[in-house]
């Protein structure tokens, strides 16, 4: 295997054996040598060797070694030859990052910040095996998971406009929930409205860093010091389900001979059974995105009471970061409709695409990009490069390059929290063990991850944020 | 008996999840073990009350497939029940047919609050699952933390 380097952001392994459209790394020197140290490269060359892949398969410049596919993976099939693979998309599937935006300055909050990360803590229930606030009962979770956000906000979970600035205005149409399996839908019956754990988050931030006023001004992000409230989480224990049953029923339907890794195990894009995953797929994302919603409200809500206010908490944008779906994009001078996967990657759409919200389709989609803990996160703007290059995708977080093994050995969550407090960033979290596992030094350089992608015109950098107030699940 | 087999797991390096390799003296045994892996992952299973009895049934079309939809169930019966898993007992792996079939009985408790879990497991992964039963019982595991 050859690395070749095309120029200081690219790099490209030629086809060879059985691939069947060479690999593309968009990556750095300096993130590249991570990446060599894992088995990215590996699992990169094995996507590229599936049946009706198109043009390249890419890996994002956070990418490292996952299951299968590589996190920070995309890969685009034809819609006749190729195939669906759940491992393309991930067991957290639609694990995303929604950004509201408030018109309090760091002043404001900076007297009632405990007392709001105290309250949010209550408010937001978070870590493992909790349950949520709301008792719903199946035909209800089936009802979220066929419509989404657009079922929390009927509901009273926030506004329309938080459905316009949201993917797939918070519902993909395909979801059919009658597909889900009991195991998947008694999984999700406790959980809608909880955060989850591990490398899921809640923080309170303020804008650091405005590259692109201009860009900035329309996502609502106007002044150094504004607060921003980001919600990371996902489909929790209902999109597991989904990933785990499609995984065994592709297998007993197609046998695993042949796949060099058994987490590539797929199935052609019009067979039933490939139907069938992105039908309950589909449902799996819109609980995610109902799940969002509704702790959204409930960061409202704590603003309202402490603050005395949530006007103006508009939100900027909802991003999923594990998806398949179907778009229409440039393959070799013609357009043609394709299923994408983006496994540990971000929709990164530029001007004019229709799939995005009026309000920002003539500056390109709100990209948003999640730090490591206590580390700045970024919000990008999607690009017409990013079409030509990465079928509209980037990167979408930092990366790990530390197992939590060793990240457990090496620090203290009681000594990060210390730490974090000098800086001025106050910590919650249910785990001290998860606190050291999530240490910022177990991740990859977010800052450097932004440049890359912006550099190279994937993702456009318009605004950096640092937290002020982290909650961890 | 080896260095390995004194051990009931080991825990090794990997990126982003966690992977590990369990031992034991029968298949049994190392899905035992491979039981203990995971939940050490997720909380101290020596805290937690031996109150509940949970049957557990599953089936595989192979070992490996046995083995994931076992690790499965620790995580389906915390999601859906709030189970926190203390022991494995009467635990027998048999072949029926074409298929594996395992019967078990977990026992633990339900969550009420009272245990504070400290770490969370998303899924078991095929992603190099060995499983030797040859001259040695031993599995390795990687699970998506």
């Amino acid at each position: 295997m050859e690395l070749k380097r095309i120029n200081a952001y690219t790099y490209q392994i030629l086809k060879h054996g059985n691939m069947n459209v060479p690999t593309v790394i968009y990556t750095s020197s300096k993130l590249l040598e991570s990446i060599k140290r894992d088995r990215t490269l590996e699992q990169a060359q094995n996507v590229a060797c599936l049946p009706g892949i198109q043009k390249m398969a890419y890996v994002m410049p956070d990418g490292h070694q996952g299951y299968g596919f590589p996190i920070g993976g995309v890969a685009a099939f034809d819609l006749d030859e190729g195939i669906i693979s759940p491992g393309g998309v991930g067991y957290d599937i639609n694990c995303g990052v929604r950004l509201l935006k408030t018109d309090f300055m760091e002043k404001d909050v900076e007297a009632k910040r405990t007392g709001l990360l105290a309250q949010i803590f209550r408010s937001v229930p978070a870590g493992v095996g909790k349950g949520g606030k709301l008792r719903l009962s199946r035909r209800v979770l089936e009802e979220v998971c066929l419509k989404g956000a657009e079922w929390a906000v009927e509901n009273g979970y926030g506004t329309r406009m938080d459905l316009e600035r949201t993917e797939e205005y918070g519902r993909m149409k395909s979801a059919d929930p009658s597909y889900l399996s009991k195991r998947a839908i008694d999984r999700g019956v406790p959980q809608l409205g909880t955060l989850g754990a591990g490398n899921h988050f809640l923080e309170i931030q303020k804008v650091d860093e405005i590259y692109d006023p201009e860009i900035a001004g329309v996502f609502g992000i106007h002044s150094l010091g504004q607060i921003l409230v980001m919600i990371h989480c996902g489909s929790r224990g209902l999109g597991h389900q989904v990933a785990s049953d499609y995984i065994q029923a592709m297998e007993n339907r197609f046998g695993t001979s042949g796949l060099p890794d058994r987490e590539l195990i797929n199935a052609p894009i019009r067979s039933e059974m490939g139907q069938q995953y992105y039908k309950s797929m589909s449902a799996a994302v819109n609980f995610a995105f109902a799940n969002r919603q509704v702790i959204a409200h409930w960061v409202r809500d704590v603003f309202k009471k402490i603050m005395g206010s949530s006007e103006g908490m508009d939100q900027v944008y909802d991003v999923c970061h594990n998806v398949a779906k179907f778009e229409k994009h440039d393959i070799n001078g013609e357009e043609k409709e394709v299923c994408i996967h983006r496994k540990g990657a971000t929709r990164s759409f530029g001007p004019g695409r229709k799939e995005i919200p009026e309000v920002y389709r003539s500056v390109g989609q709100p990209v948003i990009i999640p730090g490591s803990m206590g580390t700045a996160s970024y919000v990008l703007a999607g690009t017409r490069q990013a079409e030509q290059l990465s079928f509209g995708s980037t990167a979408h977080g930092a990366g790990r390059m530390m197992s939590r093994h060793e990240a457990r050995r090496r620090f203290r969550g009681e000594q990060i929290k210390q730490d974090l407090a000098e800086k001025g960033i106050e910590l919650q979290s249910t785990s001290w063990r998860g606190v050291a596992e999530e240490a910022a030094q177990a991740y990859k350089d977010v800052d450097e991850v932004v440049k890359v992608s912006h550099e190279l015109g994937i993702g456009k950098r318009v605004v950096r944020v640092v937290p002020v107030g982290v909650m961890k699940g | 008996m080896s260095q390995d087999q004194k051990k009931k797991y080991q825990f090794l390096e990997h990126t982003a999840d966690a992977k590990f390799q369990a031992f034991g003296h029968s298949l049994e045994e190392v899905f035992i073990n491979a039981v203990y892996a995971t939940v050490s992952l997720m909380w101290d299973r020596e805290k937690i009350g031996r109150k509940i009895q949970q049957p557990v049934r599953v089936e595989g079309r192979d070992l490996e497939q046995l083995l994931v939809n076992f690790l499965e169930e620790i995580l389906y019966l915390l999601d859906s029940r709030m189970f926190l898993l203390h022991s494995v007992e009467k635990m027998k792996i048999q072949r029926e047919a074409d298929i594996f079939v395992l019967d078990a009985q977990f026992l633990g408790d339900i969550n009420e609050k009272q245990y504070r879990p400290h770490g969370d497991v998303k899924a078991i992964t095929y992603n190099e699952m060995e499983i030797h039963t040859n001259d040695r019982f031993m599995v390795q595991v990687v699970v998506d933390v």
